[in-house]
């Protein structure tokens, strides 16, 4: 198993997209299909964010196996108080600064859920937000 | 020698500095035992250690200019950017002339190329079956990257044929017509900005043979045009061309100009390769939207800036603007020679292009994740100066040279340093103990 684990810390929109973007090079360079490379790409990046912006800070881990892949966020806080909600198309929290910054479309979560095979959120107010995106490297090569 | 690419590198004048292991956007170059060398497979031609080797080192490998003998019959398909070349060129007769006296047979011009491509993309874009964002491949640096570093994007790359391989196939097609002679009796000649068409003709993307049978490198043909121009100029003599290009067309040499002549709102025109790739990289991020046309060229300014021309590229803008707006703006969709070729399979690509996953450690899942780790693992162990010492772009790169078996640890001069004074460090401690004993 590969395991890659990055920090990402709370409002630090310069370095934003830069975890997402070594896991996707990694991925390249453990030959993964270039179309789930792209998926856990745009997952990661969405998760990236959401840690960035709505989270006290946390970490993004990568963990690849021969036959599946699997993208963990987790945080240690806020937490979310309606997940329904949270995973709606649209809905959004981010304050006027982040949405001035082209963030906060509500699109983030709808777009990990589209993007992946498996999804799996829990949180806790008050105490952080766990979220696992899965792959399957069974799927015919193409 | 068996031909790969359009950059050699001249081992006399390589100092083994690392100005183009640190340029190339592919990390195609390594120094070895004191000289560059070019990884065939990684290079995609795009010219960058070309500009950045102050040695002059890199050479562009082009068609000599000795004359015309290969064939019966020679065309010249001047680039879009060649006229920005010369001073006060106020419309095209007298540099067509000075092509004419320099002993082509007729002249089909890129930009004219550009047009037909410029109308059927627009049709293309209508027609229903277009892949947006549609990718130009004007540049033919753009496919080889695409299909070295986006596979994703390969379904994105336009179903057309570069404007130069346009205006080459329909030149013939046309020539041969009027004159009715046979197609091998005739050369094209492509008067080129870059080397990297040279490749295309060599080792085509997407089809079987190019129809351009040569590449002169704009600053090799310049002086002999000087002089050709010159002498027209006083004589007056003025032969003219079937099928001039427009303002469309000749704008195409500068970045945008695709943009403009196709007329589309939803375009990305961008230019730099450094540029190129983190736009493809959004795009393949799904994060751009609402796109149709993605026009790139791995040149700064477009094809003004390519590395063979004479001119300083801000003053070819210039040039290139004032040249293009003098020219009548055909309506291409009413334009009888562009809609002929339109629907023409001429113009398209015939082959699909493949992948060429350099990225990849190894075809074993299972073998890439051990490289993988052990390349985390020497590479947290590296200074992290990236100064390219040992010969590799930056100290990851050389991590990945080592595991791929290209390299060993103690290429890092630091690593050397320290293993050399632990040694130092044991000699001294041996020859104490000797003493003592
Ligand atoms: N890690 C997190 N911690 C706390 N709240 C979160 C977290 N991730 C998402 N949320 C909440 O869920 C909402 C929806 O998230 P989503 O990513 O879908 O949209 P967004 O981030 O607001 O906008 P976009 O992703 O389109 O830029 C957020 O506005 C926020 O309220
Ligand atoms: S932008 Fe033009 S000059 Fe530069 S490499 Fe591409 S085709 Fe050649
Ligand atoms: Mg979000």
């Amino acid at each position: 198993m590969f395991v890659q684990t990055f920090p990402i810390t709370r409002g630090d929109f310069d370095t934003a997209g830069e975890a997402s973007s070594k896991i996707k090079n990694m991925l390249k360079k453990l030959g993964i299909s270039p179309r789930i490379v792209r998926e856990v790409a745009i997952t990661a990046y969405e998760m990236e964010l959401n840690l960035v912006i709505h989270s006290l800070g946390g970490e993004l881990k990568l963990e690849v196996r021969p036959k599946s892949i699997e993208l963990t966020a987790k945080d240690n806080g806020p937490g979310i108080e309606d997940i329904k909600l949270a995973l709606k198309e649209g809905y959004s929290t981010a304050s006027e600064s982040v949405r001035n910054m082209g963030f906060g479309a509500g699109m983030g979560l709808p777009n990990v859920v589209r993007h992946c095979h498996n999804f799996h959120i829990e949180s806790e107010l008050n105490k952080g937000t766990l979220i696992i995106a899965g792959y399957s490297l069974d799927e015919k090569e193409d | 020698m068996l031909y790969k690419h359009s950059v050699r590198i001249d081992r006399r004048k390589c100092m083994g500095c690392t100005n183009c292991i640190k340029s190339c956007p592919t990390e195609a170059i390594r120094v070895q035992r004191g000289k560059a060398k070019i990884l065939d497979e990684r290079c995609i031609d795009c010219g960058e250690c070309l500009r950045a080797c102050p040695h002059h080192a890199m050479i562009a490998v082009t068609t000599p200019v000795n004359g015309l003998n290969l064939f019966k019959y020679n065309i010249v398909i001047p680039c879009a950017s060649l006229y920005s070349q010369f001073e006060d060129l106020e419309d095209c007769g007298n540099l067509f002339e000075a092509l004419y006296e320099f002993g082509f047979d007729a002249i089909y011009e890129e930009a004219r190329g550009a047009e037909i491509e410029a109308e059927a993309l627009r049709t293309y874009f209508r027609s229903g079956e277009a892949n947006f964002p549609v990718i130009s491949c004007n540049c033919p640096v753009i496919p080889r990257l695409v299909t070295t570093l986006f596979p994703n994007l390969i379904d994105n790359l336009s179903p057309f044929v570069s404007a130069t391989e346009i205006a080459a196939r329909v030149a013939k097609e046309e020539f041969c017509a009027l004159m009715n002679v046979e197609k091998e009796s005739v050369g094209c000649y492509y008067i080129a900005p870059c080397a990297a068409r040279m490749t295309n003709i060599k080792s085509p993307l997407g089809i079987d043979k190019s129809e351009v049978d040569g590449v002169f490198a704009m600053r090799d043909i310049y002086a002999k045009l000087m002089e050709l121009m010159g002498k027209s100029k006083s004589s007056g003599s003025r032969r003219s061309v079937p099928f001039p290009a427009g303002a469309y067309g000749l704008g195409t040499a500068v970045i945008g100009g695709l943009s403009a002549a196709v007329g589309t709102k939803h375009y990305l025109a961008v230019d730099g390769i450094y540029n190129v790739m983190q736009c493809l990289e959004e795009i393949d991020n799904e994060r751009l939207k609402n796109l149709k046309l993605v026009e790139a060229s791995a040149c700064f300014g477009g094809c003004v800036g390519g590395p063979l021309l004479f001119e300083n590229q801000f003053v070819a803008k210039n040039r290139n603007r004032r040249l293009a707006n003098s020219q009548p703006r055909t309506d291409l969709e009413r334009d009888e020679h562009v809609l002929k070729y339109v629907h023409s399979p001429l113009i398209r690509y015939n082959k699909p292009f493949e992948p060429r996953s350099i990225m990849k450690l190894s075809d074993d899942v299972g073998e890439a994740m051990r490289m993988m780790e052990r390349m985390e693992r020497i590479s947290k162990d590296l200074p992290g100066l990236d100064c390219g010492s040992c010969g590799s772009p930056s100290c990851r790169t050389l991590a990945e040279d080592i595991v791929r078996g290209q390299a060993v640890e103690m290429d890092c001069i630091f690593k050397l340093r320290d293993k050399l004074r632990i040694l130092a460090q044991e000699m001294a401690d041996l020859a104490s103990a000797e003493k003592r004993g």
